[in-house]
């Protein structure tokens, strides 16, 4: 074991972990309202769009998401049309691609667990609020989205895990995260088993902290 | 469409080979998965808390850090492991272990995290009933486990055991960076060459959604085999 190593790799480590976080942040915000429009259009009667949206996250969950990053990093840059346009100056820029990645791919997730939290809730429920006289519009914000927040904490929270720890593929694209700085110094050090117990060990705080948040969240939510 | 065909011309044979690669290693590894979850899950069911923390630690941290590095972890670590190993039999010589072999270890031993929870979870759901009617039946302790629980552990285990099925086969495309050629390698290397990435990169995609979807209607149907009377 080599203690030095592990040392003074900490402080560089847990440098990179804030770009971990910030990637994380970033995507779960978008992530959160793409999930909420595709839940909502899968919960649409009309077909097609009900359809579209079961394709979408059928495609994003189906897919590995190192597939779906290259496709964006590598392939969209492909596109002629796409470079003279004003999205371009996003685009070519690695750490966007890897944000608009992550959150299409959470956003899959998300609007999933959505979907099925707002099934869950009972019509009379919804037809308590339509007795009392309250418009769709305040049913749907102030009765349907709370109930589906409180359902869907416990899957939300192992979709942030998740997605914690697939900001380490930003990591393939030149983005130096926790993971990318730890390769490098595997790469230069040869001592992968210290890099790894101070790397994986910020891995674990940081999901051991969002998982008691939850727990958190979870109880105060709760009916009783 | 020529950038598909076999042969020399095109990459079809060579994503052909790289897809039964990528299969290859997701069977391997739910394969060794299954292994690591044979001995996890008693250990996890004792009531030893040394054994309840040992298995406790393994799932949490593999559940807990990106797959990414375990695979960086096992590539610069197993070479040097093997080493050691061998050095104490008295072998000195540089030891090279194939990239199928760290990919399939270090994709196996995170599937078989999530494959202990899922085995200790349908275990824990089977009915008190059931086992004390087994030992009523007088049956012997592999008859107990392997006719009566067993059966029962699999119906309940099987949808969440496909869904560690489609992580570890979605897991495998990270195994690109050691450099063993599956989809994601191969995508890449035609990518390189043709200067065509987004037409390869999203035919990678189509190939892993075959793959899912196929997986899906396959387990569907054990899941109605193993529901049979219920």
């Amino acid at each position: 074991m080599d203690l030095e190593l592990m040392i003074n790799s900490f402080p560089k480590l847990l440098n990179a972990a804030v770009i971990t976080l910030k990637l994380l942040s970033v995507s779960l915000i978008i992530g959160l309202f793409i999930g909420l429009f595709f839940a909502i259009l899968r919960l649409n009667k009309n077909i097609f769009i009900n359809r579209f949206a079961y394709g979408y996250s059928y495609v994003f969950r189906g897919t590995p998401l190192l597939v779906q990053i290259f496709i964006i990093y590598f392939g969209l840059g492909q596109i002629e049309y796409l470079r003279s346009t004003v999205l371009w100056v996003i685009l070519k820029e690695p750490y966007w691609c890897a944000i608009i990645a992550f959150a299409l791919n959470t956003g899959a997730y998300t609007s999933e667990i959505l979907r099925s939290a707002f099934q869950t809730i009972k019509p009379g429920i919804i037809e308590a609020g339509k007795s009392l006289g309250i418009s769709n519009k305040v049913i749907f914000y102030k009765i349907q989205i709370p109930i589906a927040v409180r359902q869907s904490l416990p899957a939300y929270g192992n979709e942030i895990i998740l997605m914690m720890k697939g900001t380490s593929l930003a990591s393939t694209v030149t983005i130096m995260d926790l993971t990318g700085v730890a390769k490098y110094i595997i790469s230069t050090t040869f001592k992968p088993i210290e890099v790894f117990i101070v790397a994986g060990g910020i891995y674990l705080f940081m999901t051991f902290i969002i998982h008691n948040v939850i727990k958190y969240l979870e109880k105060k939510y709760s009916f009783n | 469409m020529e950038l598909l065909a076999f042969g020399d011309t095109g990459w079809g044979d060579e994503l052909f080979y790289a897809t039964l690669m990528t299969i290859a290693v997701s069977i391997t590894a739910m394969f060794v998965g299954f292994l690591f979850a044979l001995i996890f899950t008693p250990l996890k069911l004792s009531k030893n808390k040394f054994l309840n923390f040992i298995a406790n630690s393994y799932t949490t941290i593999i559940r807990g850090v990106p797959e990414l590095l375990v695979i960086y972890l096992f590539f610069f670590g197993g070479t040097g492991a093997v080493m050691f190993v061998a050095s104490m039999f008295g072998y000195n010589e540089y030891i090279e272990i194939n990239a199928f072999i760290t990919g399939a270890f270090a994709i196996g031993i995170i599937s078989g995290a999530y494959s202990t929870e899922v085995f200790r979870g349908a275990i824990q759901s089977i009915d008190k009933g059931q086992f004390e009617a087994a030992n009523v039946l007088g049956l012997n302790k592999f008859g107990k486990f392997f006719k009566i629980i067993l059966p029962q552990t699999l119906r309940l285990a099987i949808p969440n055991l496909s869904n560690v099925w489609q992580i570890t086969l979605k897991d495998t495309s990270l195994i690109s960076v050691t450099g063993l050629v599956e989809i994601m390698r191969q995508s890449y290397i035609a990518a390189g060459s043709t200067r065509d990435p987004l037409f390869f990169y999203s035919f990678a995609a189509v190939l892993y959604l075959l793959l899912t979807f196929v997986s899906m209607k396959l387990i569907n149907r054990l899941e109605v085999k193993y529901s049979r009377g219920y």
